[in-house]
């Protein structure tokens, strides 16, 4: 079944690494990204994850231009007997 | 329990923490909030990692925004003047060619200072890749015309928008690169939608292949977009990249031939390691000349002028030959006219015990003039306690307060048989003049340089020769 193979992903934004400018939010394809309504330590209202769905492209990785603010974990179930 | 894995994050072809830059930002680059060279310095340092290109790196930080790139990426680094990053690199790459170079460039710095630079390196097919940042816009200096800003762009230096008949059309450096023939592969990209970015990547990732496998000059035009100078929100300036910029600047690849080159194969130049480490030092002011050196009371600062063809460039010259066969430093500065005969000629020469800073005279000790308008042009540069030695054929008699001599130059070489001459009867009248100059066998040095200047016309030596030794018997003190 497809539902069981699909993978899943979790994106981190580090707040202070990020500029706001708001690529990766009309970048992601399935509109998982928003900016919130806090400040980081330069003042600059930043990008966060809403916590679910996303489908792990990385379109939102390569739009951002700040080295580290983006990083896309893929999260791998530890299911005993199952690869 | 569930375990992650990064799938995608902070590249290792990025230092872990920027220590080069300054202040208490250490984790994130300089550039504006959605600036288009963030995204490509990511791609940059993804691909040196991936292609295991890392070590052999040297990136090369050109003058614009991105002059600060050398804080970034964990491999060499070079900042250069602007617009010289692909001599640079030719130097690098001739130095070692199996050194990898990316010389990453604006705008401003590949399309306006640095374009001859750029299309000469090109053209020389030079193992290189170029990452040409177009955003039609001067971002550092704050938004002025750019020779890549689109008809009707309002920047700061163009308030009524750029026109055809003022400024012309915008430059299309790709489209020009790949019309020359030593260019493997020419690509412009866009670094705007996820698309495009993916595209960019991966004609980045081929040049830097080319480049490993010695293919050849590879451009990558990468339309990129600077939302502070265009007043716009990052969504916004991917949006008039892709409606504005495209149309003018199509994408795809405009050439990609690297599969029918060969390898390109340089010599790989020998240093001597001895040889090299002495001429550093020399230059670094440990010079020891030695005994050999012939002692000048000061330095000598030489003005020969006059017309085109009277010989006084040889003149110089041999001067400075005669220094030179003496051990003192020389150096000759050549001035003329793009006219070959007929013109306004002069040379600096200058002679020292110590190593020459310029070669330009500006005040000079000692004048020597051919022609009345030289006499009237250099006449007040001289020094007061300076000489002034002329050719009194053609000459009147100067007002000045230096020590004068006169020498019927022309005349004496007429009488020679040959008025090009004249200037070796300058030499003899100048070896004259100069006192407190003591040269062991004083006359055999300049009759050595005579030799040396004339070694490729064997039959003038003896005139000359003959026209120095009257020039040296004629000269005239002249009481002004």
């Amino acid at each position: 079944m497809s539902e069981k193979k699909k993978k899943k992903f979790r994106i981190n934004i580090t707040p202070d690494e990020c500029k706001g400018c708001g690529r990766c939010i009309y970048s992601c394809p399935v509109k998982v990204l928003s900016l919130t309504n806090k400040v980081n330590s330069m003042g600059i209202v930043y990008a966060q994850y809403n916590g679910a769905d996303c489908i792990g492209c990385g379109s939102c990785f390569y739009a951002c231009p700040e080295p580290g603010a983006i990083t896309i974990y893929e999260i791998k179930p530890d299911e005993k007997g199952k690869e | 329990m569930s375990k992650e894995e990064i799938k995608f994050g902070r590249s290792k072809g990025f230092f872990e923490t920027f220590e080069r830059r300054p202040g208490p930002i250490k984790k994130n680059m300089h550039y504006c909030p959605g600036c288009g060279h963030g995204i490509l310095h990511k791609l940059v340092a993804e691909a040196l990692v991936d292609l295991e290109m890392q070590d052999k790196m040297i990136f090369i930080s050109p003058v614009g925004c991105s002059v600060f790139a050398y804080y970034y990426f964990d491999c060499g680094g070079i900042s250069v003047p602007h617009g010289r990053a692909p001599a640079v690199a030719t130097g690098l790459l001739r130095a070692n060619p199996d050194s990898y170079v990316i010389s990453y460039q604006g705008d401003g710095d590949l399309g306006a200072i640095g374009l001859n630079n750029f299309l000469q390196a090109a053209n020389r097919g030079e193992n290189l890749t170029v990452c040409f940042v177009n955003n039609a816009i001067y971002g550092m200096t704050s938004g002025q015309m750019a020779p890549t800003t689109l008809i009707g762009h309002k920047t700061a230096t163009s308030p009524y928008g750029r026109t055809v008949t003022n400024e012309g059309f915008p430059l299309k450096v790709a489209e020009m690169v790949a019309a020359l023939e030593s260019p493997v592969y020419v690509e412009r990209v866009a670094l705007t939608s996820t698309k495009n970015i993916r595209s960019a990547r991966r004609a980045l990732r081929k040049g830097l292949t080319n480049m490993k496998e010695k293919k050849g000059f590879s451009l990558i035009e990468f339309l990129s977009g600077c939302p502070i100078n265009l007043k716009k929100s990052a969504e916004a300036t991917d949006e008039w990249i892709e409606e504005e910029m495209i149309p003018y600047f199509p994408l795809g690849c405009l050439k990609d031939i690297a599969d029918e080159r060969d390898k390109i194969i340089r010599p790989i130049p020998i240093f001597d390691k001895e040889k090299v480490t002495k001429a550093l030092l020399e230059s670094a002011g440990n010079i020891k000349f030695g005994d050999k050196q012939t002692k000048l009371r000061k330095d000598l600062r030489i003005k020969c002028a006059g017309f085109g063809g009277q010989g006084v460039l040889s003149l110089g010259m041999m001067i400075a030959a005669m220094g030179q066969s003496r051990n003192i430093n020389v150096s000759w500065l050549p001035s003329y006219g793009p006219e070959m005969r007929g013109g306004t000629a002069n040379c600096s020469v200058v002679m020292s015990n110590d190593i020459i800073g310029t070669p330009i005279v500006i005040e000079t000790n000692i004048l020597i003039t051919m022609n009345q308008p030289s006499m009237d042009k250099f006449l007040p540069d001289l020094a007061t306690k300076g000489i002034l030695l002329y050719d009194s054929t053609s000459i009147k008699p100067p007002k000045t307060k230096s020590r004068v001599y006169a020498v019927e130059a022309t005349r004496i070489a007429l009488d020679i048989g040959n008025i090009k001459c004249a200037n070796s009867v300058i030499m003899g009248a100048f070896a004259a003049c100069l006192k407190g100059f003591e040269l062991e066998n004083y006359e055999g040095a300049f009759e050595e340089a005579i030799k040396t200047t004339f070694r490729k016309k064997p039959q003038l030596i003896d005139m000359n020769i003959l026209a120095f030794r009257k020039g040296k018997d004629s000269v005239k003190t002249v009481n002004v």
